[in-house]
């Protein structure tokens, strides 16, 4: 099916996740309690996790855009559906990244280019996003995503 | 916070509730229907007890979920294959922990009074390949998004595990390798066990890698197969065996959930809990599994003969040593250098071969730990037989916050 001329040319594959700032960098969309202040991600509107916190309601809170690196791994099979499925599978690496003021860890896919030999626990990261497939209405779907910080 | 933790109104530790029976069928890759691997399980352990079904008072199943609704209320699909008898039934799902959540359901029953001898079985048929979740679009499960936005399989978890130990501990490929060698060697002489052959380090560092670092053998595959336990009063045994004396019994179970925060990557989140507010625990959640079990049983790790632990990946069972207690946070290759976690050393783990050697029929498996140990502490191991065990602990986690270790001794 060809995109319609004012379809957007790109979409996030998941809603409310990341967002980009005034400067064109992307950060990630947490959620804190306004009682507790604890962080949360994904984002959720409801149900503070801190079992000494009976807060309800979560607001919406631009997370750090870095953080060190955790963990990591690379995986060298077509991970199954609902990954995206393609017939040019290449490896890709896939880091933990904790956030220092939130105290955070985030997984997350890592960029094209970057595999596991090129990365150490400790490194610091930065979010990025990066494209995760073409849907069939000729959409590009992106995803956050880890990169070796500059 | 400690005023706020659950307080314990206990008088003392529960009482031991004694293994009549264990029976498996073998682990493999058969493609049959699950329920006739369980009631297989579930005759062999009856046979071993020496208890007639009819006599059962209850049955706990461990579910599957990759078997239609028969596996999602395994109980009572259990309990009509082996033929109705009217009894209460009850089925468990806990993923990995499955089968440790049936036997507490069990235990449960008999500790409170109400029934004196019952069944406890788990039988799974597993597709080829990678778990994969179940299926449709639902965009609020994080195990549909962990697979759909990252990628992050199974496999993933367990290798961010293994990466730090290399990168913190200095493990390497060959440590990991000689984990799967050691249980190899173990499982060559278990008749339950689906891989049978000794592996050399050479054979895992030529296999390939699925999740870096960790290669094909060093993740366990996902198999068939079906355990199941006979578990009774004192009453009950006093009567049906003249005395409890020498008869394996369960001293703990723990079915531990993680504390907030839980701060550390686990299947199926794709992010941690935060330590914004709440400072990490010192005991991390497979700590706590453990810390559970040992307090619940009175028994310390300088008291085991054996543990059973849940080797996903090779690397996995070094983690393992250290939430046990075996030796301190990072010395875990040094541990295991040492031989002292193979048969023959001074704490064996996975003398029944482990994971490695059986792949994972997931709510068979913590059954299948127990059934293990059970035959350990009746000296009924034969070639892998563990001199003088007595005491014996499993350890395993099921995704989704289901701790499970199960303390048995006689």
């Amino acid at each position: 099916m060809p995109a319609s001329p004012d379809a957007p040319a790109e979409l996030p594959a998941i809603d409310g996740w990341w967002s980009v700032d005034d400067s064109g960098e992307p950060h990630l969309l947490g959620a804190r309690c306004p009682c507790c202040a604890t962080y949360v991600f994904p984002p959720r509107e409801r149900n503070c996790p801190n079992p000494a916190c009976a807060a309800d309601e979560l607001q919406a809170v631009a997370l750090s855009r870095r953080g060190t690196l955790w963990s990591y791994t690379e995986n060298r099979y077509q991970p199954p559906p609902p990954y995206p499925q393609t017939d040019a599978f290449e490896p890709f690496a896939i880091a933990a990244v904790q956030l220092a003021e939130e105290g955070i860890i985030v997984l997350g896919k890592v960029v094209e280019g970057t595999l596991a030999a090129d990365l150490k626990v400790g490194m610091e990261m930065e979010l990025t996003t990066m494209p995760l497939y073409l849907g069939d209405d000729g959409v590009q779907h992106t995803v956050y995503a880890w990169k070796v910080a500059r | 916070m400690t005023e706020t933790l659950p307080e314990s109104l206990r008088s003392g530790p529960a009482e031991p509730v004694y293994i009549l029976g264990a029976g498996m069928h073998p682990w493999g890759k058969w493609g049959r229907d699950f329920t006739e691997y369980g009631v297989s399980a579930a005759r062999a352990a009856l046979r071993e007890a020496g208890v007639d079904w009819r006599q059962i008072q209850f049955i706990a199943g461990a579910d599957t979920i990759r078997n239609g609704y028969p596996g999602f209320v395994a109980g009572a699909t259990f309990a009509q294959k082996l033929g109705w008898t009217g009894i209460p039934v009850s089925s468990s799902y806990a993923a990995c922990a499955s089968g440790s959540q049936a036997l507490q359901a069990a235990r449960a029953q008999i500790l409170a009074g109400l029934c004196d001898v019952a069944l406890v079985v788990g039988a799974d048929t597993t597709p080829k390949g990678f778990f994969a979740p179940v299926g449709g679009e639902r965009r609020t499960d994080p195990d549909w998004q962990r697979f759909h936005l990252i990628g992050a399989t199974n496999t993933v978890y367990f290798a961010l595990l293994a990466r730090r130990r290399m990168d913190l501990y200095g493990a390497t490929p060959e440590d990991f390798a000689a984990v799967k060698v050691k249980n190899s060697r173990h499982g060559a002489h278990n008749p339950n066990a689906r891989y049978r052959k000794e592996t050399s380090i050479e054979d895992v560092l030529a296999s390939p890698v699925v999740s870096d670092p960790l290669r094909l053998l060093d993740i366990c595959a996902t198999s068939d197969g079906a355990a199941a336990l006979v578990i009774a009063s004192r009453a009950f045994t006093e009567k049906h065996a003249g005395s409890t004396a020498g008869i394996p019994s369960v001293r703990a179970v723990s079915c531990a959930t993680p504390n907030y925060p839980q701060h550390l990557p686990e299947l199926p989140d794709i992010a941690t809990d935060s330590t914004a507010v709440v400072a990490a625990p010192e005991r991390v959640f497979k700590d706590h599994i453990l810390d559970v079990a040992y307090a619940e049983s009175g028994i310390g790790p300088e008291d085991l003969s054996l543990a059973e632990v849940y080797d996903l990946s090779t690397a996995l069972e070094l983690d393992w040593y250290e939430h046990l207690g075996l030796c301190p946070k990072g010395e875990a290759e040094m541990l295991l250098r040492t031989g002292a976690t193979a048969i023959g050393g001074r704490i064996p783990v996975n003398p029944s071969g482990g994971l490695a050697c059986f792949g994972e029929a997931i709510p068979a498996q913590a059954i299948a730990q127990v059934c293990e140990l059970n035959w350990q502490l009746r000296g009924q191991a034969g070639g892998r037989q563990v001199e003088g065990a007595n005491v014996g602990i499993t350890a395993n986690q099921g995704l989704f916050g289901h701790g499970s270790s199960v303390v048995v001794a006689r």
